[in-house]
């Protein structure tokens, strides 16, 4: 890695407790990531983003306020990005993804919230992520009560927004996500200092499009078989295009997806073409959580969809691009993101009904539902997908687990014979 | 065809050998090197039925030392060995309760031993055979005596899940001056209560076999009875079943 200390230390970052991560991150990711075989050229940038995690971007973002430019940081697929690029800011997804930063939250926070939750408020308190300590604002949504509370926490370190996400998907519940999105708008010309007109928003709306409509292209080759890329790689390509720049994050989605065709027409692949099958549905994977991928792939079954934010959810749906005026505009966002299927909202019928469509779509023999220990919203929602999936005759497990290590031989033993099921 | 299952438990190491129909099995502890177990268990097969290494055609290993242990032509986990296993035993069991040193599990199967749904504790040890040894020391007994040292008749109820409360609780059971038989059947229907709990979650067919190192303990089995309303069966080599299963397979090349 560049050196990038100075910067770190201007930062205010805690430089000691820093080095720490550092030194496990290269390790980790060696043996999860490097250590595949025939791996797509097209990841050598994703490797390069992570070899320089907490340097190339945040560099960049820093040039991009001294510039005058102001940054947001994000926690949720709900967030509209576009407003923050149309108004010439930039806006980048903040959640923490390590055990590492678990401890610094355990400091503030009960227990029993979820290592997402801790992660991403012990990352800011304990000054050990540049990603946390740049951003002129938090932008935050009250998806479930830990992130609720824990807004309040870091209230007091960084200014911040709050987005009311809606619980229901009623009309009255699209209009008022859209008096959201006009407040919100407000707010970041407040911030920036610059106007949002329906030029730079129509823009905007093109530039999110354009990085949903490359991941698309990299999720759709997973359609294949023999899958032509892994499923960490393609885990890490949506990790890293949650706060990347989105028109370089386009692409290189699109690039990389021009040689996944290329190996498609081949008939190359990185698993035999009779290896099982996983979707992985659930709470979402915040970089560098590759756990349960790791065990999964390591034990021969290739994972070829995510139903997550860090998935699908990100990017399935674009939005209108035909609305010309700020009014029509500023529907079309709303519109587009009520139609993204969380926990948080009741009913969530719809969200079942995705994963049925999904697991169709790329040929799954197998469902893996996932949540973050003590995310109610998820762990509940499992049982009524469950009873869906055994209806639809589509195997299926649940799993609960955190970010650490310890139930690793247990979940290999859970994931293992899941496997066996399927192969008989 | 000469074949070995073994299964290394995280308390003991288990291991069956089949040579044309006759057959040997052993057990020890597996003590801080899975390896070495899986070693001493293939030298004390080897040894019984008087035969070389290289006679064997093919050893399948399983439980959670199967992954440190090289010999092994393949690993295959606990849950489809003990289904094969008991297919074999009882063709007519639908439903297994296993309960070992660190895990517990209930596994559905269905007509051929074929493994149709499992469930499987996470990483507490609520309900599993180190709840009953942590229990057993604080009464200052050996966990094998449990069994025999129960009076269900003045059950005292534990009623916490956690092994570290449980403990202070049995603690303060004993300073109150309640009879040890009482307590123990209490913790008997605690890891009842928590692993039938995890069973109906999966809902159970009959006839329901229960296995692994606590099936020898008969409070366990009692209590499990009277938690699920349905009568159980034990093997008598409880212990062996998830090796004999890895041996079945090692036999069908499966």
């Amino acid at each position: 890695m560049a050196d990038y200390r100075e910067m770190w230390a201007d930062l205010g970052m805690d430089l000691e407790k820093h080095d720490v991560l550092c030194e496990v991150l290269p390790e980790a990711f060696g043996g999860i990531y490097l250590a595949q075989q025939d791996r797509p050229k097209g990841m050598d940038f994703y490797d390069f983003v992570v070899s320089e995690i907490h340097g190339v971007r945040p560099a960049e973002m820093l040039q991009h306020q001294k510039e005058g430019g102001k940054v947001f940081g994000t926690f949720c697929v709900y967030v509209p990005d576009e407003v923050v690029f149309a108004a010439g800011g930039i806006a980048a997804g903040l959640c923490g993804g390590s055990q590492f930063w678990v401890s610094g939250g355990e400091k503030v926070l009960p227990a029993n919230t979820c290592p997402l939750i801790k992660a991403s408020v012990g990352a800011r308190l304990d000054k050990t992520c540049p990603f946390f300590l740049i951003p002129d604002m938090y932008v935050a949504e009250n998806t479930c009560d830990g992130k609720k509370k824990a807004w309040e926490i870091l209230a007091g370190e960084v200014p911040m927004h709050i987005i009311d996400i809606p619980q229901m998907k009623r009309e009255r519940d699209i209009d008022a996500f859209e008096a959201e999105i006009r407040d919100f708008i407000a707010i970041v010309e407040k911030v920036t200092g610059n106007k949002i007109t329906a030029e730079s928003l129509g823009e905007a709306i093109k530039l999110i499009n354009n990085k949903r409509r490359a991941l698309q292209r990299v999720y759709n080759a997973r359609k294949a078989s023999p899958v032509p890329i892994s499923g960490k790689d393609a885990l890490l390509v949506t990790q890293i295009n949650f706060y990347d720049d989105p028109a370089r994050a386009a692409q290189m989605a699109n690039s990389l997806a021009d040689e996944l065709e290329q190996r498609i027409e081949n008939g190359f692949g990185v698993f035999p073409d009779n290896a099982v099958r996983i979707m992985v549905s659930g709470t979402p994977m915040a970089i560098p959580n590759w756990k349960l991928h790791h065990i999964i792939e390591s034990l021969g079954a290739a994972v070829v969809v995510e139903e997550s934010c860090t998935g699908t959810r990100y990017f399935e749906n674009l939005v209108d691009e035909s609305a010309s005026t700020l009014e029509e505009q500023i529907r079309a966002l709303a519109e587009r993101y009520m139609k993204t299927n969380c926990a948080c909202f009741t009913p969530n019928s719809a969200r079942v009904e995705d994963i049925i469509r999904l697991a169709d779509e790329y040929k799954v023999d197998g469902i893996i539902d996932t949540n973050l220990q003590f995310c109610n919203l998820y762990s509940t929602e499992s049982h009524l997908v469950k009873q869906s999936m055994n209806e639809s005759n589509l195997p299926f497990m649940h799993i609960e687990t955190d970010y650490s290590e310890q139930d690793f031989e247990q979940l290999r033993t859970r994931v293992e014979a899941f496997l066996e099921m399927l192969r008989k | 065809m000469i074949v070995m299952g073994i299964d290394i438990g995280s308390v003991a190491a288990k291991g069956y050998i089949i040579s044309s129909g006759h057959h040997h099995r052993t057990i020890i502890p597996t003590g801080w090197s899975p390896r070495e177990a899986g070693q001493t268990i293939i030298d004390q097969l080897l040894d019984a039925s008087r035969i070389e290494r290289d006679q064997v055609e093919r050893i399948y290993v399983t439980g959670y030392g199967r992954v440190a242990f090289e010999q092994a032509d393949k690993t295959i986990t606990e849950i489809k060995c003990h289904a094969r296993g008991i297919a074999e035993l009882y063709p007519e069991v639908r439903t297994i309760i296993d309960i070992g040193g660190q895990d517990s599990k209930v596994i559905r199967i269905g007509e051929k031993g074929q493994v149709l749904d499992f469930a499987m504790n996470d990483k507490c040890a609520a309900g599993t055979g180190r709840f009953l040894q942590v229990m057993a020391t604080a009464l200052g007994l050996d966990v094998s005596e449990l069994g025999d040292a129960e009076e269900p008749g003045e059950m005292q109820m534990i009623s916490s899940m956690c092994t570290v409360f449980a403990e202070s609780e049995i603690i303060g059971s004993l300073a109150r001056g309640n009879p040890k038989g009482g307590i123990i059947a209490g913790l008997h229907q605690s890891v009842g209560k928590r692993v039938a709990a995890m069973a109906r979650r999966m809902g159970i067919r009959e006839q329901v076999a229960f296995t692994g190192g606590v099936a020898i303990n008969p409070g366990v089995k009692r209590a499990l009875e009277e938690e699920l309303g349905t009568r159980i069966i034990v093997p008598e080599a409880c212990q062996y079943t998830g090796a004999l299963g890895a041996a079945l397979l090692a036999l069908e090349n499966r």
